[in-house]
């Protein structure tokens, strides 16, 4: 596709930039004096200012001069060969978008041995693999890192994934839908639904799921108010729903925190989690369906090892 | 009547600015590289977080620093070599209002996140529209000086000064096009890679214009009266003066190499860059050979020693700018702290010591005094400052390729060697120094401070310095 919206623009660039060019040339050429002789002493202009300060007119230096002509020349030798005069693609034919894919396919070509055997064996196979993790790991380390942390123990809103809790299960099939499309965890917010009272009573409910100290008169007002707004999602026992990512309220593991206020907030405001799918990870680089496979067992591997 | 004095007030108040907000946008400056090595250091206060503070550092040195000495310097030596007295003082007067309210605004919106997010340009469309009135103000009173001279034939620095004024207008009003939706917020008139066309088209020119076109103004008048030695060609100034400004121009798309900008325009962006060598390095020239002759002042004149090592550093800097342009170089040096090194070699080592000699050359004589308070200080302010700028770009360089090489390293499997994390670890101890090349430049600006405050009170406010009658050819 061309750069332009009209064929009237490349002819300007171009003729712009070459008379740029040539009359910077010019311009040079019609201020160089000849060398002092030497002893000659240079003229000392007439003008006097703000009583002293006063200009000689050396003529330009003859090494200041050579590098001026040779960056024109480079300039000129290298719109030649490479795109820059409008549509003129240069004798190269280099582009920007032509030297990126050719290092993909470099890449491709020269890495696509290391992964082809690896294509062949199924997730957990590959999991088992000294090999398989160590690049993995370094899968792991480039694109997941930044959120779940280099020891993939996560953080406050950000999954443990060498646990065995799942929020949408931990089977190779679904980690690898994981990864491949990403996910968004929502969680509406309750608080006007629930009104204060309503969402902390509700909270007590929640903590007295784990068994965590809570009130237990307020758990209990809490109970019916879980079963008609929470429990559609988080199931009637708290268990949670792998379907929808909604977590189980009943285990040791808090995504947000699991103190009162913590939980308050959750019931609250609601909670939207994201993970970004593989295209906004892996985007275009090379093998990538191989990455996806090796990211994907390394994974899994992770909770496999406890 | 005609005027027989010169007005030094408007001088003397932006020159005291300069160093006023010389301290606070340095003293922002070492709060940020504190940030980098101890993130936690200002409590998670948003208003204090790194994102808002670093604009809020980039304008106050650049706008509140930068702009103060351009104005103190331009009106003393626009005077001064024409002759006249400034024209339309009231004028002048609103020039330094106008200018120090923008900088207080831009001192509270910054910190409370209002930002149009372009880089240099961040201040939003109210504080836009204000810049533009005060600098067509500006431009009034330094061409109507320049009419009204009594010196037929106009001073170089004057025409340095006229080229900043009129450019930095032309900048400013296109790339600060915008739509207002309320009074906090705007957006760009400009979309996609055209936005960010124009945007490096404005930031190279900030820094061609602003802090460079201005700052040889600056050096072309306090070099020569220092030294007390002729300029050293007049043809050179002319030359290297018309192909600095025509080529610099063109340089703005080697920010964005390797972007979405098309090929081509990332390509003339390259050349022009690597053209704009030579006419850099003639300013260098010109202000360096001006010291033959004087060259043995260099050892007992800090004053010159500030301006002669402030021409070294922007010959330094006008080396490596072109040179990271090509965009072999770039690939490797884009968005690591190498291009932090490379602005601070500029900003500190070239537009602060250039300023910061100037200013020890001009307030002495806007109080009445031959000298400043203490000589020695200044010794001390110069060592301090370059040891303090050798320090800051020497760590950057290396932290910058490190950080290049070690993005880009990769496995026999074909990932990545070092992941973020591991690269950043690697900074840790060149921020270290970095931090402290910059506490070494900041105390500079302290002792300076307290040099000032003594020469103020000793000395006595000028406002009869005289209109010499008999007029130079």
């Amino acid at each position: 596709m061309s750069d332009f919206t009209h064929g009237f623009w490349p002819i300007y660039i171009s003729v712009l930039t070459v008379v740029s060019i040539v009359g910077t040339w010019v311009f040079l050429k019609s201020q160089t004096t000849r060398k002092l002789a030497p002893g000659e002493k240079p003229e000392l202009m007439k003008h006097t200012w703000d009583g002293d300060l006063q200009d000689l007119n050396n003529p330009l230096p003859r090494w200041w001069l050579g590098l001026f002509y040779g960056t024109l020349v480079f300039a000129g030798v290298y719109l030649v060969l490479w795109p820059g005069l409008g549509n003129y693609p240069g004798l190269l034919g280099w582009t920007s978008k032509g030297e990126y894919e050719a290092e993909v396919q470099k890449a491709e070509a020269k890495f696509q041995p290391v992964y082809a055997s690896f294509m062949q064996q199924d997730i957990a196979t590959v999991a088992a693999d000294p090999d398989a993790r160590a690049i993995g790991r370094n899968l792991f380390l480039t694109y997941c890192s930044q959120c779940h942390g280099s020891d993939a123990a996560g953080a406050r809103g950000f999954p443990n994934l060498t646990d065995d809790v799942w929020l949408y299960g931990g089977d190779p099939e679904t980690i690898k839908t994981t990864l491949t499309e990403g996910r968004s965890g929502m969680m509406p917010p309750m608080g006007e639904v629930l009104g204060a009272e309503g969402t902390k009573e509700v909270a007590h409910y929640v903590l007295s799921l784990s068994g965590r100290p809570h009130d237990a008169a307020l758990a209990e007002a809490g109970r019916p108010k879980f079963a008609e707004a929470c429990a559609a999602c988080h199931m009637p026992d708290g268990t949670g729903m792998q379907a929808m990512g909604a977590p189980n309220l009943t285990d040791k593991v808090w995504l947000y925190g699991g103190s009162e206020a913590a939980i308050i907030e959750s019931i609250a405001k609601g909670r939207n989690g994201v993970m970004p799918g593989i295209d906004q990870t892996l985007g275009t680089t090379s093998n990538k369906e191989a990455k996806l496979h090796l990211l994907t067992a390394y994974v899994y591997g992770l909770s496999q090892r406890q | 009547m005609e005027a027989t004095t010169y007005n030094y007030k408007v001088v003397r108040q932006f020159a005291i600015m300069t160093v006023v907000w010389g301290i606070v946008g340095m003293l922002v400056g070492v709060i940020l590289a504190t940030q980098l090595i101890w993130p936690d250091l200002t409590f998670g206060i948003e208003w204090l977080s790194y994102g808002r503070l670093r604009p809020l550092h980039t304008n106050a040195v650049i706008f509140a620093f930068g702009g103060s000495a351009m104005f103190a310097v331009s009106y003393y030596i626009v005077q001064r070599t024409c002759q006249v007295r400034l024209w339309g003082e009231k004028l002048a007067a609103f020039t330094f209002w106008g200018w120090t309210a923008v900088i207080v605004l831009a001192a509270i919106t910054l910190p409370l996140g209002y930002t149009s997010s372009k880089e240099y340009a961040e201040l939003e469309w109210p504080i836009d529209l204000l810049i533009t009135v005060v600098w067509v103000a500006y431009a009034l009173v330094f061409f109507g000086t320049i009419i009204k001279r009594k010196v037929k034939h106009i001073y170089v620095s004057n025409w340095f000064f006229g080229a900043y004024i009129l450019v930095i207008a032309l900048l400013h009003i296109v790339n600060s096009a915008e739509l207002p939706v309320t009074m906090t917020k705007s957006y760009s008139a400009y979309a996609g890679v055209q936005d960010a066309m124009v945007q490096w088209w404005y930031g190279h020119n900030a820094v061609g214009f602003f802090l460079t076109t201005a700052f040889l103004g600056m050096m072309y008048y306090f070099i020569p009266k220092q030294a007390g030695r002729p300029i050293y060609s007049y043809r050179l100034s002319v030359v290297h003066f018309w192909s600095l400004n025509f080529i610099y121009m063109w340089a703005g798309p080697h920010h964005l190499q390797y972007t979405a900008l098309p090929d081509w325009a990332q390509s003339l962006g390259m050349v022009f860059s690597l053209m704009l060598l030579a006419p850099s390095w003639g300013g260098m020239m010109n202000g360096i050979m001006t010291l033959s002759g004087a060259w043995h002042k260099l050892r007992t004149d800090p004053i010159l020693k500030f301006l002669v090592t402030a021409l070294s550093f922007y010959g330094m800097s006008t080396f490596e700018g072109p040179m990271m342009s090509i965009k072999t170089v770039n690939a490797l040096s884009h968005y690591t702290e190498w291009t932090v090194g490379h602005v601070h070699s500029g900003a500190l080592g070239w537009v602060a010591m250039i300023t910061i000699g100037s200013m020890y050359y001009l307030i002495p004589r806007l109080f009445g005094r031959e000298s400043m308070y203490s000589t020695r200080l200044i010794e001390w302010h110069f060592w301090l400052s370059t040891i303090g700028v050798v320090l800051y770009i020497a760590s950057m360089w290396i932290a910058g390729v490190a950080q290049g090489l070690m993005w880009r390293a990769s496995n026999a499997d074909g990932t990545l060697t070092y992941s973020f994390a591991q690269v950043l670890n690697t900074m840790y101890p060149f921020y270290g120094i970095r931090l402290l090349g910059g506490v070494l430049f900041f105390g500079g600006m302290l002792m300076m401070a307290w040099n000032v405050w003594k020469t103020v009170k000793i000395g006595r406010v000028v406002n009869d310095a005289p209109i010499p009658q008999a007029v130079h050819a």
